[in-house]
């Protein structure tokens, strides 16, 4: 974690006061509503479907034990005892009052929280790799570069009000496990041949209505220049930004528009008046930084050999349990998409419980990954079966990671408002039809994911299996599209759209033609689709008439 | 009667200014006038249109504008601290914005991180 200074806790502080002032000028009446929205967006709070929607902040997903159980405790006095991880390593509360809101801020300040620019046309909370730190393939560890892209982000006077919302996400390993290529920025740290940190840097690729895969602007950005070059980008999407059809506002349109050279051209032209200007990154900022970040104490161990222990730990430790630079060490996932809960979501009691878990078994930290999962990072090998016990009893040891159950959904009609279809009962339904644990592990690595509209919080397009709801004549129907890779693919849509009740019954022809075609065991279904495209998918899902979901239901129905 | 705000103080009135750019408007066009132009001041159509921070910072900071940089249009005194960060002096508020309210709106926060037109160091370069 990153320990605020006395001067990161005053501006945190000042922004509650700040907003408290907001939320009572809007209560009296004396701020207009619409401009109250672009305050209020701007400390997390949406008004929902059907109550307004809170959206707490975890800088780039890490999060103490004593955060957690401020959290639990905030969900169970002004919530209904739950809360929802999203997509952006937050947490949403989805039943606030708005008059609590300032109160609830003010708590989150007593731990080092806050929702600030967790919505709004501003730049959002900074994303990464869950794995940062402690990767096995990492290259450079990312936290210290996010704590210095989150300060410079925090209430950056200059772009408080972009053309649209603005989402940076930054890798530091050889596995992109921060989805750069579809964020507004996405940053890759590096090393140059001395080993110095430099990042290779994306720009303008993004889900929702236009789907597009971002465009390097910079092979290798000496580090120290990060921010002045993050400074020159801004500026210009900020000016040139489209801002008069919000469907076309994001950087990934006006990169389109321009071409990557033109806009290139631009951001270099901006950058080389504020290159080595005082925006320039310095050695002893990055080692206050470092300093401030409290880091595990690891002990000399040697790995673990638990080959002779048999399932159902042995499934966990396949699926959840994963590699640590550390010998000895391995970073634990836990799993958040138990069949009948919604994905992401956590009670107040199961927060306690992963905070005191975390304070044992791993240093009083844990992080939030971009999968709706929890991740503690820095477990003792020699004590996996004992915190695979505890979780167990607390229904949190689902041994599901990477497969297809592992399901990413958006909240979706259930609770936002701008869905077309829900995503939670179909995202449960699938969970159903595969409740086989042998059969998941057989088919394999697989990433589905579900948005309840074209927003894409659940980030459809990049799922092996996306789903999409849509509106037809005010029904939810569901459209599927195959081949998509958080590395940067955006998958095919295979045809037209179904009814909630056929979906599973499609995603299983799709596992069924995949099973079929495969080469092996480790060829995923995503290879497969890369391999010899949709069409064999395609067929068997619509090709034959008495094949097809609906008419069989029909069939079997009559 | 709208507020009128200069170097933080309530004033009566604001002399007419001698440019006025709107959030399309390039700076660099006007940079040869900067030496001259006693004030210019910054339209602000929306309550979230943002162009104009840019505009201001382009104008003190690279264009070397010495004289008063006003806001005017769509400025309440939530914008009051971020624009005065960007360098502007001088502030004609909307309709209906409270002149006392507001003047504390520059203090909403003490500190902040980035490098801008009235705190050129960042805070990472002042902090101990
Ligand atoms: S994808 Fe659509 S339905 Fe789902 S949370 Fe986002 S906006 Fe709401």
């Amino acid at each position: 974690m990153y320990i605020y200074d006395n001067i990161d806790q005053r501006l945190v502080d000042e922004r509650v006061t700040q907003f408290r002032d907001q939320t009572q000028r809007f209560l009296a009446g004396t701020l207009p509503e619409d401009d109250f929205r672009a305050l209020r967006l701007r400390n997390g709070l949406y008004v929902q479907r059907y109550a307004p929607m809170l959206r707490i902040a975890i800088p780039y997903g890490l999060l103490s034990s004593k955060q957690l159980r401020k959290l639990a405790d905030i969900a169970h006095r002004y919530d209904r005892g739950y809360g929802h991880f999203s997509t952006r390593q937050n947490l949403q509360l989805n039943w606030p009052k708005i008059e609590d809101v300032p109160e609830i801020l003010a708590e989150l300040a007593t731990v080092q929280m806050h929702a600030i620019q967790t919505s709004g046309n501003c730049v959002r909370n900074i994303t990464t790799d869950h794995f940062a730190g402690v990767a096995q393939d990492e290259i450079v560890d990312s936290l210290v570069w996010c704590e210095l892209i989150r300060q410079w982000s925090t209430f950056h006077p200059e772009f408080n009000y972009l053309p649209r919302k603005f989402k940076i996400a930054v890798n530091g390993s050889v596995a992109d496990r921060a989805a750069t290529f579809v964020h507004d920025i996405g940053l890759h740290a590096l090393r140059g041949e001395a080993g110095e940190v430099g990042f290779r840097v994306i720009v303008g690729g993004g889900l929702g209505r236009t789907p597009i895969i971002g465009h390097v602007i910079n092979e290798f950005l000496p580090s120290r220049h990060l921010l002045t070059y993050l400074d020159a980008i801004l500026r210009v999407y900020n000016r040139n930004g489209r801002r008069d059809n919000i469907h076309k506002a994001r950087i990934k349109i006006l990169v389109k528009e321009w071409g990557v050279e033109k806009f290139r051209e631009a951001v270099h032209a901006e950058w080389a008046h504020l290159k080595d200007g005082p925006a320039t990154v310095t050695w002893a900022e990055l080692h206050r930084i470092e300093r401030r970040f409290t880091r595990p104490q690891y002990e000399k161990l040697s790995d673990v050999d638990f080959t002779s222990l048999k399932t159902p730990f042995n499934a966990w430790l396949k699926r959840n349990v994963h590699p640590h630079k550390q010998p000895g060490y391995a970073a634990v996932s836990i799993s958040l998409k138990k069949t009948g809960v919604p994905p992401g979501d956590v009670t107040s009691d199961q927060m306690e419980r992963i905070a005191d878990l975390a304070e044992h078994y791993s240093f009083g930290e844990l992080r939030v990954t971009h999968e709706q999962n929890l991740v503690f990072a820095d477990v003792r090998q020699a004590e996996l079966p004992g915190l695979w016990q505890q979780l167990r009893e607390i229904g949190l040891a689902t041994p599901n990671i990477g497969l297809l159950t592992n399901i990413i959904a958006c909240p979706g009609g259930d609770f936002c408002s701008l869905a077309n279809a829900k995503s939670i009962p179909v995202a449960e339904a699938i969970q159903r039809r595969f409740d086989d644990l042998d059969y998941l592990h057989d088919i394999g690595e697989l990433d589905l994911n579900i948005s309840g509209c074209i927003n894409a919080c659940g980030h459809h397009h990049v799922g092996h299996i996306g789903i999409l709801g849509v509106d037809k004549n005010g029904e939810e129907w569901y459209q599927i599209t195959i081949g998509g890779a958080q590395q940067g693919r955006i998958g095919k849509i295979i045809g037209p759209s179904f009814a909630r009740a056929d979906v599973p019954d499609v995603v299983e022809r799709l596992i069924e033609t995949y099973l079929e075609l495969r080469d092996s065991e480790a060829e995923r279904f995503v290879d497969v689709v890369h391999r010899i495209g949709i069409e064999p998918f395609k067929n068997s899902v619509y090709g034959n008439p008495d094949q097809r979901p609906t008419d069989r239901r029909a069939a079997l129905a009559a | 009667m709208a507020t009128l705000i200069k170097d933080r103080q309530i004033v009566a009135q604001l002399s007419p200014p001698d440019l006025v750019l709107e959030p399309t408007d390039d700076p660099a066009l006007v940079a040869g006038a900067v030496g001259i132009a006693g004030v210019i001041a910054i339209n602000f159509p929306k309550f979230g249109d943002g162009r104009g921070y840019s505009i201001a910072r382009l104008l003190r900071e690279r264009y070397g504008y010495k004289g008063e940089l006003r806001a005017v249009g769509e400025v309440a005194r939530d914008h009051l601290h971020a624009m005065a960060q960007c360098g502007f002096d001088a502030f004609q508020l909307r309709e209906g914005e409270n002149p006392r309210e507001a003047l504390k709106a520059f203090d909403d926060f003490s500190e902040q991180y980035q490098s801008t037109a009235a705190q050129p160091l960042p805070l990472f370069r002042r902090r101990a």
